[in-house]
């Protein structure tokens, strides 16, 4: 499997520029599409649909920066499967007992619930950010060091970022009026 | 000069329509629409089976039995006279299965075939024909078109689809065009092609939404340009809905009218029905440019007459427009844009002529749309552009489309598994690794799945692959790797890889609707049969007209003065080539028929120079006087 960056052409990092990557993806793409190779023999059109797949897998992956980190972690052997941002991080499992009963009575048609759900919303949208905030300045401590540690660190702080997501999502779909 | 198209020849765009299709090519100065013999741009996508030839009067002439294709305006009149043999938004049928077109069978006169389970069939006349088989009808009336007007064959072409056509719509529309004799480049989305025919790159960088409402789908795209670039960033849509429900809609009202006016139900009457939709449609159109009109319909000796205004006809059609507005909405989340960040909006497909569409999409986007190309015509100008760019013509233009539809595969619990997301740019790839559950098991079966939904059986069922073969050996040894690629028209290609040996693995693909490689091979073969029988009767037709036309004119001379100024001899000669002629009229050799048409033509020369100094003569004659 080729590897994202290299393929890119860009240094191996978690920061990068959105603009270098979308002019390095567009003059790529401009060589290496499919369209270009319509009258070229058959092993080379099917190479160009090989590389342009890739390139477009590269791109939809690193333009993302959870998508990228995610990417760093399973390039350095971690696991990032699914099932790790169900655990409940311990810090928010008080909340989160309470905000189950709030969105069990909602479901129930009581609306007695909607306040305490929507100080939820704003709490939960505001810990998002707060995630936010530490991975961006966990992936320049990373860019800097590339120690293994760190990358543990942001694999936490991506389980947690997962699970507050499912959580804000879930409050948002019971506050938003039926269909 | 000549453009240097290689040894392959000229590649046209077609826009293959629920309503009408169209063929456009690449000139030096852009893009161009070919015109049909008669003149006219559009080719409705109407098919007939006639049961005899148009001159079937003649006698002798018309004495073929055997049903001839009748396509585009013809056609669209004889869905008048013989709707049975008749069909038209045909596209609302590609790639289907018969369990999903209920819903159409209410509202269109589809004549479905028995044993339909498997594959659609349509009956027309005697023989029936899946959708696919229809559409290449289309398509090669418009190669024909286009053959005529380059003087030259064509085989290659850029086909335009909906962009929210699922795989197999996609796959349905190539295996037309493979019928057609076509060879299928690429499979362009509409409104993506739309947005290159506007030549809206001529801006720098910007964001366009291209709004495409037709006669039987809608798509919604939207696309970041930059220098050349075209990357649609989200697609959206809904493949039933376009102008055909306004028209149900107003044929509706309109049959209830007529059965209480008349007392009599006109649904069940096949030219009654057509008739009425044509009324129907003829004041849709009309309402887009006057304030009011008629419904009217002159039938059997009764007249139906109805006025209806704009304000009416909007309220009306107000719940197809806001189908459409669902669609934009969830488009513009997808492509993580706001409203205020789109510059442009692009209308695409005939039903953007309605005002209320207009002002929707206005108040939708907060921007005045582009209507300055024909929204009929602006699709099939922008597949030549794409097909300008697959030859090299056009080279600094490039689109980057995406995939509408999310890709999965089932897993334990009829649950589907996604492997490739939506709006994910094409060519798009994902590759799982397959084992085996029992000891010794020979054979995976893979269920492929697309569409957004987290249970199979709310999803699209696309194919079953089975990777055959594999050697015996205890549960979860093998390692069949399997490679999901979705290429730039939007298709799914599927390959195997065996993980311990690095060979590469069969892989047996059974499409859950739609045509095998082998049905489609057995119809291109049957179509070029019956092409080439149709090209024969084609040409013995088109000798005995011309034939017929120098035997009248002939006819018509031996009464004249000239004719009795030749000598015997030389009438001798023009009888007997008269004779030879009628000899060989009745033959199946367009040649010979030819043949002895130049002949007479030869031998009357004389005769008719003579005639034509008698005539200057006579005129010369009628001046003195």
């Amino acid at each position: 499997m080729t590897e994202y960056f290299e393929l890119l052409g860009i240094p191996r990092s978690l920061h990068l520029s959105l603009d270098v990557l979308q002019q390095r993806y567009y003059e790529l793409s401009r060589q290496f599409h499919p369209d270009r190779f319509m009258r070229s023999p058959e092993a080379e059109r099917q190479k160009a649909l090989d590389l342009s797949s890739t390139l477009n897998d590269a791109y939809r992956t690193l333009k993302d920066p959870l998508k990228r980190a995610m990417y760093v972690l399973s390039q350095e052997g971690f696991d990032v499967g699914e099932q790790r941002s169900k655990d409940v991080p311990p810090e928010l499992l008080e909340e989160v007992f309470e905000l189950n009963m709030a969105l069990e009575e909602m479901r129930g048609g009581d609306d007695s619930a909607r306040p305490q759900l929507e100080t939820a919303e704003k709490n939960f949208t505001n810990m998002l950010t707060e995630v936010d905030r530490q991975l961006e300045v966990l992936f320049e401590q990373y860019d800097h060091a590339q120690s293994r540690d760190k990358l543990t660190e942001i694999r936490g702080a991506l389980n947690r970022r997962k699970y507050i997501q499912n959580l804000v999502d879930e409050v948002r779909k019971s506050l938003a009026p039926s269909p | 000069m000549q453009i240097d198209f290689g040894e392959t020849g000229r590649v046209i765009g077609i826009d293959l329509g629920t309503t009408n299709s169209l063929a456009a090519f690449m000139d030096l100065t852009g893009p161009k629409i070919i015109p049909g013999a008669d003149g006219d741009k559009l080719v409705p996508s109407v098919v007939s089976i006639n049961p005899r030839l148009p001159n079937r009067d003649r006698e002798g002439v018309g004495a073929l039995t055997s049903g001839e294709i009748v396509v585009g305006n013809a056609a669209r009149e004889l869905l008048l006279t013989q709707p049975e043999r008749t069909v038209y938004s045909v596209k609302r049928l590609m790639g289907r299965g018969l369990d999903d077109i209920q819903e159409e069978l209410k509202l269109f006169p589809f004549h479905i075939a028995p044993g339909s389970e498997a594959v659609l069939q349509l009956q027309l006349g005697d023989r029936t024909y899946t959708p696919p088989e229809i559409s290449a009808f289309v398509l090669r009336q418009l190669k024909q078109n286009a053959e005529a007007y380059f003087g030259e064959p064509v085989t290659q072409a850029v086909i335009t689809v909906p962009a929210y056509f699922n795989d197999a719509q996609r796959q349905a529309t190539k295996d037309a065009g493979r019928i057609a004799g076509l060879e299928v480049l690429r499979l362009v989305n509409e409104p993506t092609a739309a947005s290159l025919a506007y030549g809206l790159d001529k801006r720098e960088n910007g964001i366009v939404a291209v709004y495409d409402l037709g006669g039987g789908t809608f798509d919604i795209s939207i696309l970041k340009l930059h220098d050349g670039i075209f990357e649609v960033l989200a697609t959206n849509g809904d493949t039933h809905l376009g102008g055909d429900d306004i028209d149900n809609l107003l044929l509706r009202i309109a049959l209830e009218d007529v059965r209480s006016e008349w007392g009599e139900d006109l649904s069940v009457d096949g030219e009654g029905v057509q008739r009425l939709r044509r009324a129907v449609i003829q004041a849709k159109e009309r309402l887009s440019f006057v304030p009011f009109t008629f419904i009217e319909l002159e039938y059997h000796g009764k007249n139906y007459q109805r006025e209806i205004k704009r304000d009416l006809f909007d309220k009306l059609i107000m719940p197809i427009v806001n189908r459409t507005l669902g669609p934009c909405r969830d488009c513009i989340k997808d492509a993580g844009v706001t409203v205020d960040q789109i510059d442009e909006v692009v209308m695409v497909g005939g039903s953007t002529r309605i005002p209320l569409v207009l002002s929707a999409v206005e108040n939708l986007f907060r921007a005045a749309p582009h209507t300055e190309l024909n929204p009929d015509e602006v699709v099939a100008l922008g597949a030549a552009v794409q097909a300008g760019i697959l030859s090299g013509e056009v080279q600094d233009k490039l689109l980057l489309d995406v995939t509408p539809l999310s890709l999965g595969i089932e897993i334990m619990g009829g649950v589907v598994s996604k492997l490739i997301h939506r709006n994910s740019t094409i060519p798009a790839s994902a590759t799982e690794t397959f084992t085996t559950g029992v000891d010794g098991q020979r054979n995976v079966l893979i269920h492929v799945v697309q569409g957004e939904r987290e249970l199979v059986i709310d999803n699209r069922s696309l194919a079953r692959f089975d990777l055959k073969d594999i050697d015996p050996m205890p549960a979860g040894f093998a390692r069949i790797e399997v490679r999901f690629l979705i290429d730039a028209n939007g298709i799914l290609n599927v390959t195997a890889r065996d993980v311990r040996t690095g060979a590469e693995h069969s892989v047996d693909v059974k499409p859950s609707y739609g045509l095998t490689d082998e049905q489609v091979e057995k119809m291109i073969q049957d179509s070029v049969e019956k092409a080439e029988q149709d090209f024969e009767e084609r040409q013995v037709r088109e000798a005995r007209v011309e034939a017929d036309t120098i035997l009248a004119a002939v006819e018509k001379a031996r009464r004249h003065d000239a004719y009795f100024e030749l000598s015997d001899e030389e009438r001798a000669v023009i009888d007997k080539a008269i004779n030879e002629l009628l000899l060989v009229y009745h033959a199946d050799d367009h040649n010979l028929i030819k043949q002895k048409i130049e002949q007479l033509n030869q031998v009357t020369h004389k005769l008719a120079e003579n005639m034509m100094n008698t005539a200057v003569r006579g005129a010369l004659k009628g001046t003195k006087i």
